[in-house]
């Protein structure tokens, strides 16, 4: 989990890593957009070989709940 | 089998630009040029509200003729790949071939595809040279998306750009020609949805005028294109590295032996993480895309003009070119300098 919030931080170029946690509603973040759900989904392709897609992001509302969705891929 | 050669490239970029501080004028709160920098475009090209894809499509292959030592009356074959046509009917290719005034003893016709147009041309370029129909097939791809996009639609605003560009495919190979080896082609219908535009045509004539609002603040109606960017992004994930491992494999090459590849330019960003999964060194893999943005069927020949022009690809190179999207369609070919 600790891995996933580190690979998800890292996507931000703005947000300080401080803000995210297992708890962090990500797309309440004033930097989420189109661009971080797209890098979000490349990601998780990178780091852990699983595909995640639209409604995946939608259907999260933390990065925990994100973390479980790839989990379950 | 006679061989068939792809021997000249020249493209038309509207006048008319759009950059990325008109849009960010636009949409205050889109932080386009973090956006820009990460897909690769600084501006567009968008088609005058009286230009259309015939128009730029005559300017293209009128630019041929003048750069090239080709010759009009060469021309026996003319094909035109759009998917924003004039007209349901007549075909465009027909009009063209009148405005270029091209020799009426041709053969003339249109191609609907989007960003694997190009590819799927020399593909049928090449039949109609192998099997002696033809022996210049001039090939002309040409696409305003522009007046397909809503005017809220601000992430597809900022990545499609309008364009044409015209080549010839001949029998026989011209100075600076590549000819064209073996394809790899891929069509899966089921991706149909997550780029559409889906009124307007037969099954949804009437337009609608209702526009929504996705989750990142883009507004679209039946009536424009929609683009699931999720999806078709995983779409190339999953399918481009074994289109190229294919086409290797058919060309019987292996990934070294390839000195650039070409893929369609879609954005920066969503290349490199094809790259980085092909594993295809940096050097080796060329964008050309920030001064037009995604031009759907003419990205290709646009950054292959691009780099022969800068003297990157060099006589007797092999270049992998893949064009993938809208359909699903895809395929890629090798290119023999």
């Amino acid at each position: 989990m600790e891995e996933f919030i580190e690979h998800f931080a890292e996507q931000f170029d703005e947000t300080e890593r401080s803000e995210f946690s297992a708890s962090t509603e990500f797309k309440e973040l004033d930097e989420w957009d189109s661009m971080l759900a797209l890098t979000i989904i490349a990601m998780v392709d990178e780091e852990y070989d699983k595909t995640i897609n639209g409604d995946d992001i939608k259907a999260a509302k933390t990065i925990e709940d994100l973390y479980k969705i790839v989990e379950n891929k | 089998m006679i061989k068939s050669y792809l021997n000249h490239i020249s493209y038309y970029l509207p006048k008319k630009v759009l950059t990325n501080k008109e849009l960010s004028e636009e949409f205050p709160d889109w932080s386009i040029e973090k956006i820009a920098t990460k897909i690769g475009i600084d501006e567009r090209h968008i088609a005058a509200e009286d230009e259309f894809s015939s128009d730029m499509g005559v300017q293209a292959a009128e630019k041929l003729f003048e750069e090239s030592e080709i010759n009009k009356s060469e021309v026996d074959f003319l094909l035109f790949c759009t998917q924003s046509p004039d007209y349901f009917l007549p075909t465009t290719a027909c009009t063209i071939q009148d405005r270029l005034n091209l020799r009426k003893n041709i053969g003339a016709l249109d191609f609907n595809l989007g960003c694997s147009g190009f590819i799927y041309g020399l593909s049928i370029a090449k039949g109609l040279i192998a099997a002696g129909i033809a022996s210049n097939v001039l090939l002309i791809c040409a696409e305003t998306y522009s007046k397909f996009l809503n005017r809220g639609d601000k992430g597809n605003r900022t990545i499609f750009g309008d364009a044409a560009s015209a080549c010839m495919i001949s029998n026989k190979k011209a100075v600076n020609g590549a000819e064209i080896l073996q394809f790899q082609l891929g069509t899966d219908g089921k991706g149909a949805e997550n780029l559409i535009v889906k009124e307007g045509a037969m099954r949804n004539p009437k337009k609608v005028n209702s526009n929504t609002e996705d989750d990142y603040g883009n507004v679209h109606s039946g009536r424009d294109l929609y683009m699931n960017g999720p999806e078709i992004f995983n779409f190339t994930s999953k399918n481009i590295p074994d289109l190229i491992q294919n086409t290797l494999v058919k060309n019987n090459l292996s990934k070294t032996e390839i000195s650039h590849y070409v893929f369609h330019q879609a954005n920066k960003y969503m290349l490199n993480h094809l790259r980085k999964k092909i594993e295809i060194p940096e050097d080796k893999f060329h964008v050309r895309m920030n001064f037009c943005g995604n031009t759907v069927s003419s990205t290709i020949q646009i950054a292959l003009k691009e780099l022969k022009q800068e003297g990157v690809i060099k006589k007797d190179e092999q270049v992998l070119i893949a064009g993938f999207g809208v359909g699903y369609s895809w395929g890629a070919t090798v290119l023999q300098f």
